[in-house]
């Protein structure tokens, strides 16, 4: 029921497309090159594998693995001092109407047709070439339509804090590395951008001790928790993977191998 | 001239002419609300969005229920206005400019809503720097700046004639008074071709802002049923907000009118036929509303889906069914049997009817915002949400600030169109219909 990410031509660029050609009236109101730069979506240099593609990043979760111990979110936590009260990977308990419970760690989707990004306003919100969706909280304006647009609960705000950033933070900061934080602006998990630009896991996915998150590139066709690596094809069919909510049709990046026996 | 025309001239000019104390009092106890929510707003900047009782769950509260219910009640000025004038109703004359002073108003309290509810509103410039017009906030922006920029030509093209008529008599008001209205009334003398511009600028006007003003509502609701959720996912959502929104703007008018004709002595201009005429079409609309709230949860009750199925119960019988019935009650129903029959469709009334009406939508936008996003997406239980002083305060200021803005224009332009109601009675010689009256002999 679920496959790897296809690459073909998505609704957000149908739409992205016919957008522009509808939208070209409200250009002149607009005004100028900025828009049609967000409408194109923002340049980034690609993170590309050995052929020069761009990556596909993707991330399984073994629900037949987790035990709920949270390791995952604390070590988000301390990756990016992600501010208390927000969990960027938050686990979920969940109970069957059969009876069987199970852990649900629910990271940010990545959704590759990811309502956030269709509504933001402002382009604060965006998708990277390898299907990261990021937050530049340079521009976010604290809307919070984004929020209310994702049916995975997974963005959070900063009800509080400093207005801005030191110029020792803002030095720092990136979208791909969201390590400080400011007021006002939306925040989420950027399935570690810093790190999967050098090659490294996901801290949760390091740090889980039941070896549970697997993390990958779909255009390889392969995932890895550190220590097994899978092919992603096969063991979504074998283990009979699926999306969250695929109903909806954003079609998320995160994939979970249900747990056995439910 | 005529001394009957002439002392209904002064009739209609009096509060404009003369301030009261009693008047000074209420703008004075206004204010005083206004700069208290403008407090509560001072704390929110300096201490964030943390001030409110909006969390993570419960994202949106009072502040969007507030800009829905405003841009609401917008609508009447111009859909109401413009289409009684459109269809030649000779009875709306009174009552027009009342409706567009709503519209006026309301719209720049609601268009403060959503900037205020912003977490970074010192980037609001954003919006333009880095617009993009694939998100409903964009539509919103877009519509809602043009509909305030017509909307206040539509309200300022009917009102010439009469600032002219100001300039010429209000000499004994202050100087800045006396300068806006010699500016403003752009050297109106009634000759045939100034009257024959703005015929023409009127004509143009009253159609073009119809659509304007059905797209407003519609894009509004388009924010929410641009997303994925229960209860905003709807097809429906768009003709049911323009509803919704001439129904509440009816029944503002029709509380305006009754509050003018009382303070400012009306009697003789706005009579009982234009209550009963404006409560018919309050008690059309009111069907309507039923009609779409029927459409809206009859078809997704019966399919009773997964998390629909959540919402509607906690609508129907759960946390939010006080809510939820207080509205069908208090704001379809008995309204509806107030509106209905001759015995209870007295003035008194139609004013309680109508007073039903908007306290309920209200309640209805803050249902529709809060009650969807409270419904749990996740495994987890219900988000909750109780409003802050602060939002309470702010709020308080938005529809003491819409009074203000309300009653202050009132005391600067006649709040019954002078020239239009006389013109009714006397059409200046030769002039079609919509044409302004000559000042005979002026």
């Amino acid at each position: 029921m679920s496959e790897p990410p296809n690459e073909g031509m998505r609704r957000r660029q149908f739409l992205t497309l016919a957008v522009k050609g509808g939208g070209v009236a409200a250009l002149g109101i607009l005004g100028g090159k900025v828009f049609i730069e967000r409408l194109a979506g923002v340049p980034e240099d690609a993170r590309v594998t050995a052929s020069g593609q761009p990556r596909s990043w993707v991330m399984v979760i073994d629900l037949d693995r987790c035990d709920g111990c949270g390791v995952c979110t604390t070590a988000c936590r301390t990756q990016h001092n992600v501010p208390v009260g927000q969990e960027w990977i938050k686990v979920y308990q969940v109970s069957d109407p059969e009876g069987t419970s199970y852990f649900l760690p629910r990271p940010c989707m990545h959704c590759e047709n990811a309502p956030c990004v269709a509504v933001c306003p402002v382009g604060a919100t965006y998708v990277r070439k390898d299907g990261l969706v990021l937050i530049d909280h340079n521009r976010c304006i604290g809307c919070r339509y984004c929020m209310a647009a994702c049916p995975f609960n997974a963005r959070y705000f900063n009800w509080d804090g400093a207005p801005e950033l030191t110029p020792e933070e803002q030095a720092i900061y990136s979208p791909e590395y969201p390590v400080v934080h400011r007021r006002g602006t939306v925040e989420k998990c950027v399935f570690c951008a810093h790190r999967a630009d050098k090659g490294q896991l996901p801290a949760c996915v390091e740090a889980c001790p039941m070896k549970a998150i697997f993390f990958g590139d779909a255009r390889e066709d392969a995932v890895s928790n550190g220590r097994e690596v899978w092919r992603l094809s096969q063991v979504l069919r074998e283990r009979g993977g699926f999306r969250f909510k695929e109903e909806l049709g954003t079609k998320p990046r995160v994939f979970y191998l249900p747990p056995e026996g439910s | 001239m005529d001394p009957r025309r002439e002392q209904e001239t002064d009739a209609l000019l009096a509060p404009v002419a003369r301030w009261t104390p009693r008047f000074i009092v209420f703008v004075a106890a206004l204010g005083a609300i206004v700069a208290w929510g403008a407090y509560a707003y001072s704390v929110q900047l300096q201490q964030g969005l943390v001030v409110t009782g909006m969390r993570d769950t419960v994202s949106w509260g009072l502040y969007i229920s507030n800009f829905v219910f405003f841009i609401g009640i917008s609508h009447v000025g111009a859909l109401m206005s413009a289409i009684l004038r459109l269809t030649k109703a000779e009875w709306r004359r009174p009552v027009t400019r009342m409706a567009e002073a709503i519209t006026v108003c309301s719209l720049f309290v609601a268009a403060s809503m959503p900037i205020i509810d912003l977490g970074r509103p010192d980037r609001l410039l954003n919006v333009i720097l880095y617009g993009r017009i694939q998100s409903a906030v964009l539509w919103d922006f877009l519509s809602i700046s043009t509909y305030l920029v017509g909307s206040l030509l539509f309200f300022y093209l009917f009102l010439i004639p009469d600032l002219a008529t100001l300039r010429d008599r209000l000499t004994a008001v202050g100087r800045m008074r006396r300068w806006l209205y010699r500016k403003l009334s752009l050297g109106w003398t009634g000759a045939p071709e100034q009257r024959r511009r703005l015929g023409r600028s009127i004509g143009i006007l009253t159609i073009l802002i119809l659509p304007i003003a059905i797209s407003v509502h519609t894009v509004v609701s388009w924010i929410f049923a641009m997303t994925l959720r229960v209860g905003w996912n709807s097809t429906i959502f768009g003709p049911y907000f323009v509803a919704g929104a001439l129904f509440s703007g009816v029944a503002s008018v029709l509380m305006a009118m009754a509050l003018f004709t009382h303070f400012y002595k009306l009697e003789r201009w706005i009579t009982p036929l234009h209550f009963r005429n404006l409560a018919y079409l309050l008690l059309l609309l009111d069907i309507v509303y039923i009609y779409f709230t029927l459409n809206e949860y009859l078809t997704v009750s019966y399919k009773s889906e997964g998390t629909e199925a959540a919402l509607l119960a906690s609508l129907y019988g759960g946390p939010f069914s006080g809510i939820f019935w207080t509205i069908q009650l208090g704001g379809l129903v008995i309204p509806a049997f107030l509106l209905a029959f001759r015995r209870t469709r007295t003035t008194l009334g139609i004013v309680v009817a109508a007073t039903l009406v908007n306290a309920t939508m209200w309640l209805k936008r803050y249902l529709i915002v809060v009650s969807t996003l409270a419904t749990p997406q996740m495994p987890v239980g219900w988000g909750s949400y109780w409003p802050t002083w602060v939002e309470w305060s702010i709020t308080g200021g938005a529809f003491a600030g819409f009074v203000l803005l309300f009653a202050l224009l009132s005391r600067l332009v006649p709040i019954v169109s002078v020239w239009e109601t006389q013109e009714a009675r006397e059409p200046p010689e030769g002039a079609a219909e919509e044409l302004p009256a000559a000042e005979a002999g002026a």
